[in-house]
């Protein structure tokens, strides 16, 4: 006879923490794609450093934990950092500053507060944000050139291998160039939008190609939004906020970013639908997704506008997972047969 | 002049808050010493004397002095876990060499063997054995707490300790298997899983 | 109520596989009659039936057996002809594998039956009268725990709407589908049985759209009979739209409030298995003794819907249905609310609307250590909008009183968020954990303030016995100085003169006197009336001492006077006694010294 009842329900619906992994993947391959694509090959091989660096620091962290070492790194979310810290570091940063990042963000920010599920900030943006602020002169200095046909000439797997092991790009001339958002930020005191809307610079500067890899990562959210990976609220969010901000504030291109530049530039739909989604730093409920993506959306625009970085995903989203418990808090959903959340609010009619 | 100035509106500050702050702990005492209560409210009341103290009443005010909260073998690891929280202290391991979780258990008589000396009887801390002089003493069942005072006084040695059985009203699920996995923490990691 | 086709979105809820046409593809059939029908005599809430028969006696299906005292239990009735054979423990249909004493019949082939008094015309009679007839045929809420029927027609508030629940959201039931398609006619009529006694304005039929026979035999059922205000709703496939609360919200938008029954919205909802046995016990008067059963499973060679007599032991039903002789498991209910069953000894009761008998690929036991990755997608399921996630945490970490704030009490135990967790944590097995733990500590803490008083009720009993004690001794002690001091006071001395001499001869007595020895002297053959003599002479002591005590008490008006000179008048009794022993005694010894002498 059965010793140990086990309790309903007796079905599941296939569980599997790998296969969510291996969806987001799967999204954020159209993205990596096009970044290869329009900025070098040094995106793969600075995800290859990164999720290799990942899986080795998270066996190595796992022994130290007593932890069963396979099955944790079969479930994918190490990889998956490694994707992440790959597809947001610049094309030509060194490897040893991928390698730092990737190992501060599965050995502190994951398993030193618990390990999968338990980290209190988004892995990938608080490495970004420590190398960002640790070796300000690789990674303002790495961002590529656009390339092909509009752009520079493409370097080879060889060459980007070359800058990435030797740290430097100075053997090649004119690789490098800011990112489209720091750009027009910096020289929209001189010329006017429409001026630098139409100058080659543009059209074949730094403009040229940022849109096409925020369609990439669009078209991977709707999909991880069509397979019911993810719930529409937080980027939706992200992007209200986002683009109610540049209604209010950027009616006039001559001074500020418009807001097609701001949704589509710059890290927008990587931040909307891949970093505000992430389980474990974000809100739970609905509400509260909402909410923390408004908020990561509303200081991304100010401080892309009125601060000193040029794109600020990495950040807000950072200042957000500090709130996330407390939006948690105070949005907690009624409860059937309740006016509120807690114990004892019942509903007008009821005797409790 | 500015110095005397400065000077003089610290002084006015440190006068009106020092008043506000007298005035909030005379108006806003809390009666009594609602410590010793609260901790009296965590101990089990099985009026013992396992931690040395006549009963759990004496024990919470000693606690309430700064005695160790870990003395309560009945209480278990979930009492001292509980007193800890309330009073911010640390959490140490149990004094006794007991159980960690003590199972509940109940005293019964072997009605066979008593003689109705009524030892145990005055023996008992919360009254819950009945019988007088020369008659069959019983354990009221629902009122004994299971602090074994009354093995000792029994002259014939007739009283046992049992576990309250389970039955169907009783029986409760357990946590699943890994519930103990405290999978998340790292401060555990060193114990063995 | 609502008289529009409007219906309300289930919020949360899932789409497991429904593996509904295992089982309904056939008619309803019956199984071989079991050897044995074991009926329990316990209730959920500890009470215990008291059979109305004893062993030896013979049954016919449908006679009453047992009874409780309290009225949230239905009446036992024999399920089938027999001969009761034993009432004595026996395994239950329960997780914990217990048994609970049982009345246990061995059927015959007799096929003697007992009806209740037929009601030719129920339109007619009393509502009182079918209420009664409800209780007398032990009719109880056969969807889900089993509630007695007749309660919920005499509520205290008055019902607008019955809503008849023929959803069966889980999956693998089918007998609530089969039923209405076979009996839909008789469905109806219970409808309007139950329509009569609660007067009510309205009647909802509630069927999910994966039934479409079933929904067209009820259709042609309502349009055949005289039914203008039954209405046939059709809603949405989704577990567990078949819940009471999630029901009553789907069809009318309305909540039942929190700790509140749907009778406080004026709505009463009934199984449509209910309506068909309170329509067979109102028109033919049959007591309940089977229902329609669903057994389903890959290990079950014949799948189907039966009509299985109350009691019968799921052995019997797996001998005719399976080859393994150690299944997997045996599931009592659906895949998504039902429970382990540890002893296929267990009878069937009069809520098992489900047997799953599965393989082990079909229902894997589950392991659970996976970390929570916080998805949210509990959250997203919940029926009853609760945050899972919080009170998994609450649960694992023993948060008892965060976990009760957070509405752990509200949850249905549905399933759907251990259903869709991609961790395959084990949800509602924390929940139960958490719940039985804080009732648990509730009754820890009503029994420890029990504790707590009682203790110190003792303290301040026996701090008052020491005050008495205390003080009498002080009393006696003045008396005493009293006495010395007022040797010379004529008019009002403590004591006369002859009770003081008396009571210092005892005193000297006392000095002088041997060890103590029996006063039963009857019993030994050696009469010694040495031993008589003195054994009186204490008496008379203790008397003397009775009489001081009793003077000083007079003196002081203390309320033990009447006790005093009760015991005085006893001791009195006593010494009198002691003496004519002790003068018998001297008699018999003379009588018998003489004849020996002679």
């Amino acid at each position: 006879m059965i010793l140990t009842p086990s309790s309903s329900p007796h079905i599941r619906n296939n569980p599997s923490i790998t296969s969510i992994m291996l969806w987001v993947t799967a999204a954020l391959i159209p993205g990596l794609i096009t970044l290869i694509y329009f900025y070098g090959w040094g995106y793969l091989i600075n995800s290859l450093i990164a999720i290799f660096t990942a899986l080795g620091s998270e066996s190595v962290i796992l022994r130290l934990r007593h932890r069963n070492i396979y099955k944790t790194l079969t479930d994918g979310s190490a990889m998956l950092t490694g994707l992440f810290i790959g597809i947001s570091m610049p094309g030509f940063a060194p490897w040893w500053v991928i390698v730092i990042a990737t190992v501060f963000a599965i050995v502190f920010i994951k398993h030193l507060y618990g390990g999968l599920g338990q980290n209190l900030f988004n892995p990938a943006m608080g490495a970004f944000a420590l190398v960002l602020i640790s070796f300000p002169v690789p990674m303002t200095t790495s961002w590529v050139a656009p390339m092909g046909p509009n752009g520079i000439e493409r370097l080879s797997l060889y060459e980007h291998v070359q800058i990435s092991i030797r740290g430097t790009h100075s053997d090649f001339d004119g690789v490098t160039m800011a990112t489209p958002l720091d750009h027009y930020k910096t020289n929209i005191q001189n010329k006017t939008a429409d001026e630098l809307l139409e100058t080659n610079e543009f059209s074949n500067g730094p403009l040229y190609g940022i849109i096409w890899v925020n369609l990439a990562f669009l078209f991977g959210g709707l999909l991880l939004l069509a397979k019911k990976m993810i719930t529409w609220h937080a980027p939706t969010g992200l992007l209200l906020g986002v683009g109610v901000m540049s209604l209010l504030f950027s009616s006039d291109p001559d001074i500020r970013m418009p807001i097609s530049l701001h949704m589509m530039g710059g890290a927008t739909m990587l931040g909307a639908f891949f970093i505000a989604t992430d389980p474990a730093s974000t809100a739970t409920s609905n509400k509260g997704k909402i909410i923390f993506g408004l908020g990561v959306g509303v200081l991304t625009y100010i401080i892309r506008t009125w601060g000193n970085f040029p794109d600020a995903i990495a950040f807000s989203v950072l200042i957000m997972n500090f709130a996330a418990p407390f939006i948690d808090y105070y949005t907690r959903p009624r409860v059937y047969g309740k006016s509120g959340s807690m114990k004892g609010y019942s509903l007008r009619g009821g005797n409790k | 002049m500015i110095i005397i100035i400065a000077i003089l509106v610290l002084l006015s500050l440190a006068g009106v808050f020092g008043a506000l702050l007298g005035f909030s702990a005379i108006r806003f005492k809390p009666e009594g010493d609602p410590v010793v209560a609260q901790i009296d409210s965590l101990l089990p009341q099985t009026q013992c004397g396992q931690c040395g103290h006549p009963g759990c009443k004496p024990y919470a005010t000693a606690i309430a002095n700064g005695e160790a909260i870990n003395k309560c073998p009945p209480g278990g690891m979930a009492t001292v876990e509980a007193i800890a929280n309330l009073l911010d202290v640390d959490v140490v391991p149990l004094d006794a060499e007991t159980d960690e979780n003590p199972i509940p258990l109940v005293a019964i008589i072997r009605e066979d063997e008593c003689i109705g000396c009524t030892k145990c009887i005055q023996a008992c801390p919360v009254d819950a054995i009945l019988g007088a002089a020369k008659l069959m003493h019983t354990v009221i069942e629902s009122e004994c707490t299971g602090c074994d005072l009354c093995l000792e006084p029994c002259p014939v040695d007739c009283i046992d300790m049992v576990e309250i059985p389970t039955t169907i009203h009783t029986w409760s699920w357990s946590p699943p298997e890994n519930h103990k996995l405290k999978a998340n923490l790292i401060v555990t990691d060193g114990e063995s899983l | 109520m609502s008289n529009n086709d409007k219906l309300w979105p289930l919020k949360g809820g899932i789409h497991p596989a429904q593996m509904k046409d295992v089982s309904n593809g056939t008619p309803i059939k019956q199984l071989s009659q079991p050897k044995e029908i074991i009926l329990p005599l316990n209730h959920s809430n500890g009470a215990m039936a008291t059979p109305c028969v004893n062993v030896g006696d013979q049954v016919k299906k449908g006679q009453l057996i047992a009874t409780f005292n309290i009225p949230v239990a239905t009446r036992i009735h024999a399920s089938l002809s027999g001969t009761i054979t034993a009432i004595e423990p026996r395994a239950i249909a329960h997780v914990s594998g217990l048994q609970a004493q049982s009345i246990v019949i061995t059927t015959d082939q007799s096929g003697q039956i007992e009806i209740l008094p037929k009601i030719d015309d129920w339109k007619s009679v009393s509502h009182d009268l079918l209420i009664r007839r409800i209780e007398e045929a032990g009719i109880a809420g056969l969807g889900g725990a089993g509630f007695p029927t007749q309660i919920k027609y005499r509520p205290h508030t008055q019902i607008n709407t019955l809503i008849v629940n023929g959803v069966e959201c889980e999956p693998y039931i089918t007998s609530d589908d089969v039923l209405m398609r076979e009996h839909s006619e008789q469905i109806v009529e219970g409808t309007l049985i139950a329509l009569k006694i609660l007067s009510a304005k309205d009647a909802i039929i509630a069927i999910e759209d994966n039934k479409p026979e079933a929904i067209g035999a009820i259709k042609a059922a309502l349009n055949k009979l005289d039914t203008y205000n039954i209405r046939l709703r059709v809603i949405p496939t989704k577990y567990p739209s078949g819940g009471e609360k999630q029901l009553i919200y789907i069809l009318t938008g309305q909540e039942v409030s929190s700790g509140n029954i749907p009778a406080s919205l004026g709505i009463l909802v009934q199984n449509v298995g209910t309506l068909y046995a309170l329509r067979q016990a109102v028109v033919d008067g049959e007591p309940l003794t089977q229902r329609v059963m669903t057994l389903t499973g890959s290990a079950v060679n014949n799948p189907g819907n039966y009509w299985v007599p109350i009691g019968t032991p799921i052995q019997h039903i797996m001998n005719e249905s399976t080859r393994d002789l150690i299944p997997h498991k045996i599931v009592m209910g659906g895949p998504m609310m039902g429970f382990d069953v540890p002893d296929a000894n267990a009878p069937i009761s009069k809520i098992t609307n489900c047997i799953i008998i599965p393989t082990k690929q079909e229902l894997p036991t589950f392991s659970d250590s996976n970390p929570c990755i916080r998805c949210g997608k509990c959250e997203q399921v919940c029926p009853v909008n609760l945050l899972p996630q919080k009170l998994y945490w609450n649960a694992k970490y023993h948060e008892w009183e965060q976990a009760e704030l957070n509405s752990l009490f509200d949850c249905i135990e549905c399933g759907a968020c251990s259903w869709i967790c991609p961790s395959e944590i084990s949800l509602v097995q924390y929940y139960r954990y958490a719940k039985s733990e804080i009732k648990k500590e509730h009754l820890d803490k009503v029994k420890s303030d029990q504790a707590r008083h009682r203790f110190e009720d003792r303290q301040r009993r026996l701090e008052k016995l020491a005050a008495e004690k205390e003080s009498k001794r002080k009393a006696r002690a003045a008396a005493a100085a009293k006495i010395q001091s007022n040797k010379d006071n004529t008019t009002e001395s403590v004591l006369d003169d002859q009770a003081k001499a008396d009571i210092l001869a005892s005193l000297a007595r006392v000095k002088a006197k041997k060890p103590k020895l029996t006063t039963k002297v009857l019993d030994t053959k050696v009469v010694d009336t040495k031993a008589l003599e003195l054994a009186w002479q204490k008496t008379e002591d203790v008397v003397l001492k009775a009489k001081a005590k009793l003077l000083i008490a007079q003196q002081e008006n203390s309320a033990s006077v009447p006790a005093l000179t009760t015991a005085l008048g006893k001791l009195e009794e006593r010494a009198k006694k002691a003496k004519l022993t002790w003068q018998d005694a001297v008699k018999f010894d003379a009588t018998t010294i003489d004849d020996i002498e002679q």
